[in-house]
Order: C-alpha cells, then structure tokens, then sequence
C-alpha cells in the first residue's frame, strides 16, 4: 500500500503529471482565492466604514461566497436580445482564461511553480492585455450605450498604462538579467534590503519605480480609482451591465484573479518572492503574507479614494508615469553600464 | 450647442445618441430623469424631465386647514423638513400677526441649523458616492445620525419631523437635547477638520472639481438659482441675512461665498456652511431665554384674513418661499411654494452642454437636488 | 517645472493622508446596531401609530367619541363610532378604526384629542406582506389589553409634556454646576 502511494508520488513528479497536478492545485487556488478576495473586499470595506461586513452566513460571514456562488449560478443567464450572442458568452471566459494561465509561471516558493520557464515575464505581460480585450468584446457584444462607452474607455486605459508597465518591466529586466521569475526571486535573497524595491544603489528610483509599477497594475485590474470600466455612478455597471448570474460572476472572480495575479507579479518582481524578509526561513508563507499584504493595501486604496476622471487618468498616465518610467529606465540602464557591467 | 433634438444616421460625421439618464440611474437619487444627447462622451444636450414624483402639493394646500397642511411640508424637501416647515409656519403667522415666544424662535434657529447640517452631509456623502468614493458616505451618516438622534429624542420622528407649530412648537426641548446637542458640537468640529484631510484636500478630488461646471452670475440670476449655488458664484445672497426672520438677526455668522462658480466652489460653500450652522447653534444654546414655547391666543379654528402672504427661509437647498393667498376662510384659497432644487435644476441644461459625462454628473452632484422637491 | 513637480509631491501627500486616515477608521469599533439581533430603543416622544388610553381609574376608554380627531386628520384615516351605553351620561367609544395605510405619523389626532384619550404607542416593526394587518382596529387592541391586564398603568406623563412642566428641571439646572466650581 504505501509502495503504492510512493510510486503514485514518484509518478506523479514526472513531468506531464506534475503539471498537470500543479495546474489543477492553481486553478483551485485562484478560485477559493476570487471567491475570498470578495470576502476580504466586503470584510475590508465594512471596517473601513466602521461596519461589520457580512456576519450571517458562517462565522464572521465565512461561508458568504458560497452563498453567492450558489445564488449566481441559480440565476438566469439572460443574453438579451440583439447582442452577439457568442461574443457576449466568450467575453467572461476570456477575461477569466489568461489570468489563470499567467499564474502557472508564479514561483510560489524555492521549487513551487507550476512551469518555471525562462521566459515567464513575458508571458505573463502578453496574457495580459487578453483581458482588456475581453471587456471590450464584452461591452461591445451588449450593445447597451453604456456598455459602449465603457469599452471605449477600458481600451484607451489599458493603452496608456501598458507602456508605463511596460517600461518598468524592461527596467527590471535589465536590473536583474533575466525573464525568468525565480532566478529574479533568487536574486533578491538575503535579507530585506536585497529586495528589487531597495536596491538603489542599481537604481535610486527604485520605489519610484514600485509606486509606478502598482498604479499601472490599479488601472490594469480596473481598480479604484481607476475603474473606469464599471463607473457605476456614470455608466451604471459599464461593460458588466447586461450580464447577469454566472456571467456576471465570472467577470467579477476574473478581476480578483487579476488582482490576484497583479499582486503576485509585484511580490516577485520587488518584494523578494518567497524570500524571508530577515534572510533566514525562506518560504511559501513569506510569498502569501507579501501579496495578501498588497492585496490588502488595493482594496484599502478602493475604499479611500473617489474615482479620477477620465481625462485625469489618461494625463496621470501620459505627463507623468510614462516620462517617470522612462527616466528610472534611462538611469538605471546608465548606473548599470557605468557602475555595475560585469 | 444643438436646440433641436436631431439623431443622425450612422455614418453621419456627427453621429449622436440618446441616453437616459434615470428615472432609474445611479447618480439621479431618485427619480428625476435627464435626457441626454451625447456626441461619444460628450454632453450635447441634457434635459431634465421633471414629474415623475409630482404629488400636487401645492393642490394638497388648498383643499385642506392650515394645520393639516402642515405635516405635509416636511415631506416636500425630506432633507430640510425643519426648514420647510418654518416656511409654512412663518407665513400663517406673518398672516394671523401671531407673536411667536422668544424660546420658541431660538430652538426653531437650533433645530434648522442641525436640519441643515444633517441635509449638508447628505449632499456630501451623496456627492462622493456620485464620484466614486464609498467611505465618506458613511462618516458623514455617522454624523448625521447622531443630529437625527438628536431630533428624534424631541419631535418623535426621524426625518419629517413637524415639529414647528402655527404660533410655537410642538413641545419644549429638554436638558438632555441641550447637553447632547452641545456634545454634539464638539464631535462634529473634529469630524469637519478630518472631512477636509480625507476629501476636500485629496489631489483626485481637486481634478475632478475645480474648473469643473462653472456657473457665472448672470446664470444664476437668469434661473433663479438660490442657496450654495448663487453662494458659489459669488453673490451673497442668503435669506438669513437679505430678509432677516426668526432670531437669525440676533446671532453672528458669516455668509460663506466663492468667486470662481466651480463644482469646487459650490463643494467649499456647502463645507464652510456647517462650520457657520455649528457656531449659529452654540450662540442660540447659550443665549436660550426660558418661556413658554407656544404664543398665546392660537384660535383653534384658524382664519386668515383676506390677504396674499409671502414669508420666505433659507433651506438648506436655497430659498424657501410659502405664499399663502386666503379669501378668509379655514382653507387657503393658493398656496404657493417656492422650492430652489427646481431653479437650481433648471440651469443644469445650460451649465452642462459640451461636458463629459462624469463631468455632468459632478456637476448635478454639486447642485445638491432633492427629487421631491423638484416636483413637489 | 517646478510648479508640477509640488503639485505631484502635494497631490501624493494628499492621498497618503486619506490612506491614514481610513486606516485609523479600520481599528476603531464599529458604529452600526445590527438590526435583527439587537435594536434600538425608541426615545419616549417616539411618534408610532396610535393607541387608545385607558383610564386608570375604571379601566376602561377615555375616548367619547367625539370625532376631533377624525376631523383633525389630514389623511382621513379614522373612524370613530360611538355610542350611548345604558345609564352613562357621556358617550362611549364603540369603534376606532386607523388605516395606517394612508396614516402620515403626523400627531394631529392626538393633538386634537383634548382629554388624552389617544396616545402614540412605541412600534415601529410593522412591516407586513399583507394590506389587512394595515387596517388596525384600535378598539379590539384596547379590549384585548383590557383582558390581558384589567387595570392600566398611569398614563406616561410624556405623551403631552406641558411647557411649565418643563420649568421644573430648568431651575434646577444650575444646582449640579455650583459645587462642581470650587474644585
């Protein structure tokens, strides 16, 4: 029996089974995870307005995603008439799809990744920008006025923060020499003053940086105060507003995922990954208590902040993220050549 | 800007659409409707389109005595129901030549000015939550709820609170509103500092405000528009101080004003006007002469001579104006009321062509509109 | 330039202290009353709907049915019969009907009344899926209670407080301040 479950162990470190298992073990993740992100944002929002949040169902309002996953998936999935009834359909999977893909490339710990490619940088930042187009499918399949007019805003959004993301990307490319997320995690061991956000002496902009790279990652997610999309006080629910149950609710576990993943990409890129913060104990709990910190700190920034408006954003991003970013990818490309080159 | 409605073919270099902005919208609050013409995001043409809570108050006024109207002026503004109610009461007495008791007039300036303060934070909750923040609304009804406490524990209603009677009050206040009301001022004087750091000072704020909708002068006389509006584009212009009634004379406090007309501006006015109704209270709480509450000699049955009566408030809205036409008889033969959130209303289609869309909407956020009391 | 630059280092300011602000809001505790599992308890001026008062004495109706409060409200949502019962000087109540339906919670009525025969009770759960449980027969409620419990309570003197009684307390107002002054 128990020859059998080392065999079945063995079997399953082998490659096609390992990733399969860990492709599984990640989709399970990033579903209890969009499911409890709601949790964290009702929780979170409640005690930001001295409110208990959800307290019925379960303890402290424990088992509330369930309840809601069963109430939206009990609801009627109604594709109203004279919309594209495929594209209407496809836009939530689509949202949903790439940020579950991109998650097979976080090192959630040492040797705790689902595929550690050389390339994972870059594969994440080209699923990406999927989503941006699944909520426009999304808006523009609806055929609703307000649907429009949020899709329009979502794709000259995500065109004004990819660069700046972008640009921070090729920076921390160039600081750490590779695309592959680990060795980027490995290079920050050590204690907390390794980190990519302290490492000034590469770059003195380095939490500028940062700043830069979690904006972009706010409007990317189409967070507050960048959620233009589903300005629900303009454009009612944007480009969610014909959808309903399940449709509705893919779209919604889709931006936790986002968030999710956004999170983890910043953990791994700044924050040291898995890294102890004091240089010893390494682990996949260091990688949890950094992205659920930063996870934290996005749904305290939503319940702080009014909306910017839009002409405001595309400013933020165009006088002053994109010339900050190119400056900090400038200068660290100099301090690298003149101080650092091997 | 485009006077006739005209939807072109597609194709057509200016295509245009129609949106109809309520009579279930988010950023209507309630049920007005605003029709408008947009070209992509940008605001043609907005008409509002009133009526769809019209209850004939006006009509209401003439089929029925002048105490039984009264409780009806409470619901015609739900936010300022002191104040409105002081309108109605005010021109009965101006008719009837009632004395109204010193006593009685300071606790109707106390309870107005704390009316005022929970309308104001309404607005300002309200107004956040039309650009997006969710928070503020729920500091500001932590304070409000306490002004409602406050008011509940003495008129016996939370929100329509007929509490002002023809000739007096409907009952005295008691210590415990006195000391509870002072209490109340010094929570609320932090509370006000901590509004500013949390909102009026934040960067994202600022940009969605200032030069946002402004709103000249002559707009303003053009509509008619009264109360924080006028106040933000300039004119002083505030019944308390141009048609002194009431106590207000006795009492010291400034008429806040800002030149530029913005959203912004209308926001500071708002803001600086409760600081104003905090220190109007604490002045009525230490001069509150003892008395009775009632005037004497209020004929039970109650006749107005022939007459036209005009007596005018500052709600928190803006002007307040009950004329009460009599032919002397129990019941008025017109009564006229004078709400401001139609004027203020009324401008919004001039004031908001060739905006964005969020833009109108802080906009209309910034005129503070009670639906009811547009249609009344 | 510079103008820009203090704007951005102003505007960033800003925000760091509203995320400072909503962060000391997350430690405070909460403020809401969680409403099925506890609830307020009405200030004694509550205005709910109406009630009719026993008399302490004979335990039964002040009311005499003499209609001032169905004349007096504005809704026309009472209906007050009454009745000469054998033997009894004055009119009885026979029948007080409120339809709370088209009720405004105003307090005309129990202005009107000048024997305090009706006063506001203090409930306010009274949703209902169903338009009859609107329609309240105030005399049954009246005689229910008169079989559950024979003789009244007083009568809450709150219920019409009268300006002099008021004076009282305000005289005595200063008596607590005076020794507070020497320490």
């Amino acid at each position: 029996m128990t020859e059998a479950i080392t065999n079945l162990v063995k079997l399953l470190a082998t490659e096609p089974y390992r990733l399969l298992v860990f492709l599984v073990g990640m989709m399970a993740f990033v579903g209890l995870n969009a499911a409890y992100l709601v949790w964290v944002e009702r929780k979170g929002a409640a005690r930001f307005q001295r409110r208990p949040g959800p307290t019925e169902v379960g303890y402290a309002g424990l088992l509330q995603p369930i309840a809601d996953a069963v109430k939206l998936m009990s609801k009627q999935l109604i594709v109203p008439a004279g919309v594209d009834r495929t594209l209407f359909r496809v836009a939530p999977l689509l949202m949903m799809s790439p940020a579950l893909m991109s998650l097979a490339v976080i090192p959630w710990g040492e040797n705790l990744a689902a595929r550690n490619i050389n390339v994972g940088l870059l594969m994440i930042f080209s699923f990406a920008s999927i989503n941006v187009m699944a909520i426009m499918l999304g808006g523009w399949a609806s055929r609703n006025k307000y649907a429009i007019i949020s899709a329009a805003r979502v794709v000259s959004q995500n065109v004004a923060y990819e660069i700046p993301m972008l640009l921070v990307a090729i920076t921390m490319i160039m600081v750490t020499g590779t695309m592959n997320l680990n060795e980027i995690v490995q290079q920050q061991a050590g204690a907390f003053w390794h980190w990519n956000l302290f490492r000034v002496w590469i770059n003195p902009l380095m939490p500028v940086t940062f700043l830069i790279f979690y904006t972009c990652m706010l409007a990317e997610t189409n967070r507050a105060p960048f959620d233009m999309a589903e300005a629900e006080s303009e454009l009612v629910a944007g480009a969610y507003t014909e959808y309903s149950g399940m449709g509705f609710g893919v779209f919604f576990m889709a931006e936790y995922a986002n968030i999710l993943l956004g999170c983890a990409l910043a953990t791994v890129l700044f924050l040291g990954g898995w890294q102890s913060p004091f240089g010893i104990l390494s682990g996949v709990i260091w990688f949890l208590l950094k992205m659920y910190f930063l996870v934290f700190s996005v749904v305290w920034i939503r319940w702080t902040f009014p909306r910017t408006q839009f002409y405001g954003l595309l400013n933020l991003s165009w006088k002053i993220l994109i010339p900050v970013s190119l400056l900090t990818l400038i200068l660290s490309s100099a301090m690298i050549k003149l101080f650092h080159h091997a | 800007m485009i006077t006739k409605e005209v939807i072109s073919p597609p194709g057509a270099p200016n295509e245009t659409f129609v949106i109809n902005l309520g009579p279930q919208h988010p950023a209507t609050h309630g049920v007005l409707r605003v029709k408008i013409v947009m070209d992509g995001e940008y605001v043609v043409r907005a008409e509002p389109i009133c009526g769809y809570i019209h209850r004939m108050q006006e009509k209401m006024g003439e089929n029925r005595t002048y105490a039984q109207f009264l409780p009806n002026t409470s619901r015609i503004d739900y936010l300022s129901a002191m104040t409105y109610t002081h309108g109605f009461v005010g021109a009965v007495e101006r008719a009837a030549k009632l004395q109204v008791p010193p006593r009685a007039e300071y606790i109707r300036v106390i309870t107005s000015e704390m009316n005022r303060i929970s309308s104001h934070l309404v607005w300002w909750g309200a107004f956040l939550l039309d650009l997006g923040g969710f928070t503020p609304l729920l500091y500001a009804f932590d304070d409000r709820e306490k002004i409602l406490d406050l008011l509940e524990a003495i008129t016996g209603s939370r929100l329509t609170y007929s509490y002002y009677r023809i000739g007096g009050l409907y009952n005295d206040v008691d210590d415990d509103f006195i000391k509870g009301t002072r209490e109340f001022i010094a929570q609320m004087r932090p509370r006000l500092k901590m509004y500013r750091s949390l909102v009026t000072d934040n960067i994202i704020l600022r940009k969605r405000l200032i030069e946002i909708g402004p709103i000249s002068k002559e707009m303003c006389r053009k509509y008619g528009a009264t109360g924080p509006v006028i106040r933000g584009s300039g004119i002083p212009y505030d019944v308390r101080k141009v048609e002194p009634y009431s106590a207000y004379p006795e009492f010291d406090f400034l008429v806040p004003t800002c030149e530029e007309g913005d959203s912004m501006a209308r926001y500071l006015v708002r803001m600086e006007e409760m600081v104003q109704s905090l220190r109007i209270i604490e002045q009525a709480l230490d001069k509150l002469p003892s008395g009775p509450v009632m005037a004497e000699k209020v004929p039970r049955v109650l006749k107005l001579p022939a007459g036209d009566y005009c007596y005018a408030v500052e709600a928190a809205r803006g002007r307040f104006a009950v004329r009460i036409v009599s032919d002397n008889k129990e019941i008025p033969y017109r009564v006229k009321l004078r709400t401001p959130s139609l004027s203020n209303l009324s401008l919004f289609e001039e004031a908001s062509a060739g905006m964005l869309l969020p833009d109108a909407l802080a906009l209309m956020g910034s005129l503070d509109l009670v639906i009811p009391d547009i249609d009344r | 330039m510079k103008n820009s630059l203090k704007e951005i280092f102003t505007g960033f300011n800003s925000l760091v202290t509203g995320m400072r602000i909503t962060l000391g809001e997350f430690f405070k505790p909460i403020v809401t009353v969680q409403y099925p599992h506890e609830s307020l308890k009405m200030p004694k001026r509550f205005r709910g709907h109406i009630e009719l008062v026993r008399d302490p004495e004979t335990g039964k109706a002040i009311c005499f049915a003499c209609k001032l409060c169905e004349r007096a409200c504005p809704s026309d949502c009472i209906t007050v019969e009454g009745a000469k019962l054998d033997g009894a000087k004055k009119k009885s109540v026979t029948e007080y009907k409120l339809d709370f339906t088209k009720c405004s919670l105003c307090g005309s009525c129990v202005e009107a009344c000048r024997d305090n025969a009706i006063r506001y009770t203090h409930q306010y759960n009274l949703a209902s899926t169903n338009r009859e449980d609107f329609i309240m027969d105030l005399f049954k409620r009246m005689e229910d209670d008169a079989k559950a419990n024979p003789m009244p309570e007083t009568p809450k003197p709150e219920v019409a407080p009268q300006p002099p009684a008021n004076e009282a307390p305000k005289a005595e107002q200063p008596q607590p301040a005076a020794p507070a002054q020497p320490n």
